[in-house]
């Protein structure tokens, strides 16, 4: 059975407040903000794209993890904001952390979820013995129009989960749930990703985490209440609160892993820093479930126990990492973005 | 920049390689592939040395009109830095309200992007350095 042996995360520093962006639209931002229960963003630096934030949770995780990148046989990296349209953000990831030239890289597409989709290859190669460790990392810098429902969350960061034999915490499972549900894309060229507006919430979201984590609790025989955390994708803050209702389990089991509030949607990065935070946090035997979703559609679930190395793991802390932030104004995020043509 | 050039130093704009002398142990950065101390008893001993990666701030300058590849990102800072190592880097200060760069200032170095060729060509990335909290 695969189990995480480690796992880093990056939030770049800079965030903008959702009543920022809506001052400048003219809307009411004290009820975007309690609307999408979403206060502020995380905006990468003018510097900073999908590849560093990438290499900055990869080196997380090693340094971390204690072991050597050598032996790391596999990095995917999931996300849909490569810096490159071809030539893969692996590639710079596994030279970053000294993993090459002995290993398998790739880069993975699929909306929100193509970092899960990674771990998942991950835990199929370690399983069938074909590497000793594989590196998955879910990284965006989301695009969002100016203007859009979007730009209230859309935001950017990172998580990296290193895949082996020991670690510490057992994959007890995986299943996905995938259907053709066009709910949110963005085409070859365009800049900013089109959505199917109220959409995206009923057909897309709630069936396809809904389903996917029903069909993994009845597969390993576990109910809601079994669980010490669960961890479901964060387009917003209410959704991941509606969707764990509507799942049976309780607000206590989702806080620690709901980040969305206060650095918004990191896209790829959203559910496995929501799994990292919770890592932060478990104890020896503590369960948890965690489900993407990545647009498109589909998701990927995790039926996951913490076991004893993790009382010697070196933590990161990524929430002590998120309160290191400095504000910016809309012009100076607009800059950071590289709006400015 | 170019591409082979940006290729042939992937080693050190990523991951900080540099050299140690064999014979003095002194070690440079960028690599040398000659101790300029011990000069010939050096040939063949000039080992690959990575560097920790943290460092002190020996002198900075703010930049405010950029050469034309930097153009949009000003203003920023550049930093000649004391490597705990020995060595000195030249580097951009990140991550850092300009008022607070300072002399003596701990800093480690950090993965981002540099420069691009244009819209169409290749990204380079590599190190820079932000404030080292204690």
């Amino acid at each position: 059975m695969a189990s995480i042996v480690g796992y880093g995360a990056y939030v770049p520093r800079y965030r903008i407040k959702v009543e920022e962006i809506a001052r400048i639209w003219g809307r009411d931002g004290k009820s975007v903000s309690s609307g999408l229960y979403v206060f502020e963003k995380s905006v990468p630096a003018i510097d900073e794209d999908t590849a560093t934030i990438s290499v900055e949770a990869a080196r997380n995780a090693v340094r971390s993890s204690k072991i050597d990148a050598k032996k790391i046989g596999a990095i995917y990296v999931g996300s849909e904001s490569h810096p490159y349209a071809v030539k893969p953000t692996a590639t710079i990831v596994a030279e970053a952390i000294e993993a090459t030239p002995e290993l398998t890289a790739a880069d993975y597409e699929f909306a929100c979820k193509a970092g899960t989709a990674g771990m998942q290859n991950c835990i199929a190669l370690v399983e069938s013995k074909r590497i000793t460790y594989g590196m998955a990392i879910g990284a965006d810098v989301a695009q969002a129009a100016p203007g859009d429902a979007l730009e209230y969350t859309a935001a950017a960061g990172g998580a990296a989960f290193i895949i082996g034999n020991e670690g510490i915490a057992e994959i007890n499972d995986t299943i996905s749930f995938t259907t053709d549900t066009p709910d949110f894309w963005r085409r070859e060229g365009e800049p900013y990703p089109g959505h199917g507006e109220r959409f995206t919430g009923a057909p897309a979201y709630f069936r396809h985490i809904v389903s996917a984590a029903k069909m993994l609790m009845e597969k390993v025989g576990m109910k809601a209440s079994d669980y010490d955390y669960a961890v479901f994708h964060q387009p917003n803050g209410k959704f991941p609160m509606r969707v764990a209702k509507m799942l049976g389990f309780e607000k206590k089991q989702i806080e620690e892993g709901l980040l969305c509030p206060i650095i918004g949607n990191t896209y790829s990065g959203s559910t496995m820093l929501g799994l990292a935070c919770v890592l932060d946090v478990a104890k020896p035997g503590d369960r948890i479930l965690a489900v993407s979703y990545g647009s498109g559609a589909g998701s990927d679930a995790f039926d996951i126990t913490v076991n004893d190395a993790i009382e010697d793991y070196e933590r990161q802390n990524i929430r002590k990492m998120i309160e290191n932030k400095e504000y910016v104004d809309y012009g100076t995020y607009m800059k950071l973005r590289g709006e400015f043509k | 920049m170019g591409v082979p050039r940006y290729w042939r130093e992937i080693p050190s704009r990523y991951n900080l390689i540099g050299k140690k002398c064999g014979v003095c142990g002194k070690i440079y950065f960028p690599p040398r592939s000659i101790c300029p101390t011990c000069r010939r008893k050096s040939a063949g001993k000039m080992e690959d040395y990575k560097l920790d990666g943290k460092g002190t701030v020996e002198s900075f300058t703010i930049i405010r009109v950029p050469p034309p590849e930097f153009e949009g990102k000003s203003p920023y800072a550049i930093a000649l830095i004391k490597m705990d190592e020995g060595c000195y880097l030249t580097g951009q200060i990140v991550d850092c309200n300009l008022d607070d760069i300072h002399i003596g200032m701990r800093v480690e170095a950090c993965f981002r992007r540099i420069q691009e060729d244009g819209k169409r060509g290749a990204i380079y990335y590599g190190y820079k350095f932000r404030s080292l909290k204690s």
